[in-house]
């Protein structure tokens, strides 16, 4: 027997076909068994839709936040003692301010790249929220959250929610004069809450306003146990979308159960990570060139001091809208007070709101007795009242947005404030009112029209050898030929059915519900 | 009509190499390339730029510049990449049913009813203390989270640091004498020792104003409040507690930046626009022997938002 001699060739074929990689993954699959999960994995189809997207916009600026905020721990000292500022910026020095305020100015001065990472750890913020705030619009008004999807859209919500808290948090961490008149206002807010309003600030804040202990607390709850939370959470809503897939509009080869579209690799992990290049390259670009909260412009947190016309970050803008707007209701009674000009806009009114977002599913499936498995999407013209009901709510939220501006919108058009305070309390009544029937009538019509949310087809114009010009129309789109646009036939409750069954000549007969 | 619409989906693993879905989605292939290419070159050439601005530290725009230019140029290519030149599809998956059957589902309840409840069942007695156990748990390992957190209100919001015979000093620590401010002045005044301390700048900020060269009387009952035309005001606002930091001379009020609230000084501060429930509370003023302004007493009821307790 001719002895063996290990070639190049001889090592290359006794890998297999698939060489070092191969080998890597058999080992791997030894002792995990990855293979056949993962091959299912890589094979996960994705829907194309750019509606899609907006979801990849929040996931990936958490991703820009996450690298950012690490960049800025670095620096940043969570200490309300007081030093003397000796840093590079000049109308500061010499000032006695905190060390949370001296240290965010000098990582924005003097650490290389840290203003850069400042600007873009806010502006991913402000991405973030915005970016969840769509998707969750998409998610509203396609029906995406309809069973089996009910626990994601909980999980979503409470992101949104602990994104607008963490925002705040961090807003307010750099102890600048802006900022803690903002922490003024959320004390205050929290006193309000009846009966236990006190103790809980207390608590927060350990002792009066401003106390020493927010900067450390709020510091460790911006940094470590929410975004921990979001992190868990986010977690939880993507192993939720894997485990139940993806919905996806009707069309042609979509059903209730497949999906259509392409698979995760290499396609999707390519556009996905493409995206999140984008996303952190828009959110750099915006760093560069948009300045956001200059806080040496602001100067240190005085608790004396107050500067004008300043809003706070865009999503609180209805928070603060809603404080200025309503009436100065003070309900003293019985000993006691409620402070309702704080407590309605600034307690009861976010709580309703999240908690009429947290429990639509559940409203809706008791209003249309819907209690089928959904993965086909909804166009929000097929849902007038879903989308009207939407729609009516974002407008109000916009309007109270808007109102969080009052004394610069007086300024601006110079007209008197009190014309603005009721100009915007007319509209935030009226407006979500108006709204309503107007999408409820516009959806109507979508629905009416022939060929609404289908393409337009093309003619197509041909000349006979005559020289005569006939127009023909081209045939339509195969995907348009399925009749996506029409709803789903409502299900029936079954004892409305047996009732119809019963009395098959009544002359009511069975009444088609209307979603 | 795209070639995209006509294909009808696959199933990606039945699929052979040359099956028309794994083609790419481009007309022309090796123009994307080409392009993409480029974009590829520039965002490397960008984010090499980035490494070498950070080397040199150059100005913070360089920084964000070539990182958000580079970054963005990668990403338009490898997004095209996946959209033109990879296999164009459409696939198709099926979904697999979530729920178990009938069968798996009683068992599954069975498991949890039968076997751990009717266990608990048997021995009710336990079963009781060991959710009372796991109650008071649960509370009791709440307190240090939350006892240990703050000190009880107490009385605190009820008072401010004013008493009889507080030095209404300004923020640099000098007493205000009866000579300092001229008519339709305004300052803000803290308690001598504390202007510098957080009660101090935050509970205790107070506005004093001069009206008049006589004494000011801004409501009945406060005949000796403003002697010479002084009179001070609780500088924390009625409704959130902001700094009620803006003086409008000519209509004398006091205005409140953060939500317009506005208060007629003249008139014991009462609210006459904006969201403020109640009147900033006045605080009593009158004179030692040599000049110098002092309170009577502290505030004539609690300062800033309202709250609970509040009667």
């Amino acid at each position: 027997m001719s002895q063996t001699v290990t070639t190049k060739r001889s090592q290359r074929e006794s890998a297999g076909p698939y060489g070092k990689i191969g080998h890597t993954l058999n080992e791997l699959d030894d002792r995990l068994g990855v293979a056949k999960g993962g091959r299912t994995f890589l094979d996960k189809i994705f829907p194309d839709h750019w509606s899609f997207m907006l979801g990849e916009i929040a996931l990936y600026s958490f991703v820009v936040l996450l690298a950012t905020g690490i960049f800025l721990t670095l620096y940043y000292i969570p200490s309300q003692d007081l030093t003397t500022y000796t840093g590079s910026y000049l109308p500061l020095y010499g000032q006695k301010v905190t060390e949370a305020y001296a240290s965010s100015v000098n990582l924005s001065f003097a650490v290389r790249g840290g203003l850069l990472m400042r600007q873009m750890h806010h502006w991913a913020c402000d991405i973030f929220v915005g970016a969840i705030v769509l998707h969750m619009g998409r998610v509203f008004f396609t029906g995406a959250f309809r069973k089996p999807r009910e626990l994601n859209w909980t999980i979503g919500t409470t992101l949104l929610i602990l994104a607008i808290v963490n925002g705040f948090l961090g807003y307010s961490l750099p102890d600048d004069l802006v900022s803690g008149t903002g922490i003024r206002i959320a004390y205050s807010i929290i006193l309000s809450i009846p009966l236990v309003g006190s103790y809980v600030a207390f608590f927060l804040f350990g002792g009066n306003f401003p106390g020493t202990a927010i900067i450390p607390r709020f510091f460790i709850l911006h940094v470590l146990i929410i975004p921990l939370v979001i992190l868990g959470l986010v977690g939880a809503h993507m192993a939720l979308l894997v485990k139940q897939k993806h919905t996806q509009f009707p069309g042609k080869g979509k059903t209730e159960k497949n999906v259509v579209g392409s698979p995760m690799y290499p396609v999707f992990m390519a556009k996905t990570q493409g995206f999140m290049f984008v996303v952190t390259g828009a959110i750099a670009l915006l760093g560069a060139f948009a300045q956001i909260n200059p806080i040496w412009q602001f100067g240190p947190y005085t608790a004396s001091r107050i500067s004008y016309a300043v809003q706070p970050d865009w999503y609180m803008g209805f928070l603060d809208g809603a404080l200025r707007i309503f009436p100065a209701w003070s309900f003293h009674n019985f000993g006691y007070t409620i402070p309702l000009e704080v407590t309605i806009p600034a307690v009861i009114f976010p709580g309703i709101l999240f908690n009429l977002i947290m429990a639509w599913p559940g409203i809706e499936r008791k209003f249309t007795k819907d209690d089928a498995m959904h993965n086909l999407l909804d166009r929000p013209s097929n849902r007038p009242k879903r989308t009207a009901a939407g729609v009516s709510v974002a407008v109000l939220c916009s309007m109270l947005f808007i109102a969080s501006s009052t004394d610069v919108m007086a300024n601006f058009f110079h007209v008197s404030l009190n014309t603005v305070l009721w100009a915007m309390r007319v509209l935030c009544l009226v407006t979500p009112f108006l709204a309503y029937p107007i999408t409820y009538k516009i959806c109507r019509e979508m629905q009416g029209v022939e060929g609404a949310g289908k393409r337009k087809t093309t003619n197509v114009v041909t000349r006979t050898a005559e020289g005569e010009y006939l127009a023909t129309p081209a045939p339509v789109y195969v995907d348009d030929q399925v009749h996506e646009h029409e709803a789903d036939a409502v299900p029936v409750p079954t004892f409305v059915a047996e009732a119809a069954e019963d009395e098959a000549q009544g002359p009511s007969g069975v009444r088609r519900v209307e979603r | 009509m795209s070639e995209h619409e006509q294909r009808t989906p696959v199933q990606l693993s039945t699929v052979s190499a040359d099956d028309p879905h794994l083609q790419p989605a481009a007309r022309r292939p090796e123009l994307v390339e080409r392009v993409i290419a480029l974009t590829f070159f520039f965002g490397v050439v960008l984010l090499v730029g980035f490494g070498a601005c950070y080397w040199v530290n150059a100005a913070p725009w360089t920084l964000g510049a070539t990182l958000g230019g580079g970054s963005t140029l990668l990403g338009i290519g490898l997004i095209a990449w996946g959209k033109y030149l990879m296999p164009r599809g459409p696939f198709v998956e099926e979904r697999h049913e979530a729920a178990s059957t009938t069968e798996e589902r009683s068992a599954f309840a069975a498991a949890i009813v039968e076997r751990g409840g009717g266990v608990i069942k048997r021995r009710k007695f336990l079963g009781g203390l060991l959710g009372a156990g796991m109650g008071i748990f649960g509370v009791v390992s709440a307190f240090p989270l939350v006892r240990s957190l703050g000190p009880l209100p107490k009385g605190t919001l009820f008072h401010t640091d004013w008493a009889k015979g507080t030095y209404l000093v300004d923020i640099t620590g000098r007493r205000v004498h009866q000579d300092d401010l001229a008519v339709g002045s305004i300052v803000t005044v803290y308690p001598e020792g504390l202007q510098d301390s957080d009660n101090g700048q935050a509970v205790d900020q107070t506005v004093l104003i001069r009206l008049s060269n006589e004494d000011f009387v801004t409501q009945k009952g406060r005949e000796t409040w403003g002697p010479q035309g002084y009179v001070a005001y609780s500088k924390l606002c009625t409704h959130l507690g902001c700094p009620v930091g803006l003086y409008e001379q000519e209509l004398q009020l006091l205005v409140c930046p953060c939500h317009q609230s506005m208060f007629d000084v003249t008139n014991g501060a009462i609210p006459n626009f904006g969201p403020a429930p109640r009147p900033l509370p006045q605080l009593p003023l009158m004179f030692d022997a040599s000049g110098y302004l002092q309170s009577q007493s502290d505030f004539n009821q609690p300062v800033g938002p309202g709250f609970w307790e509040r009667s």
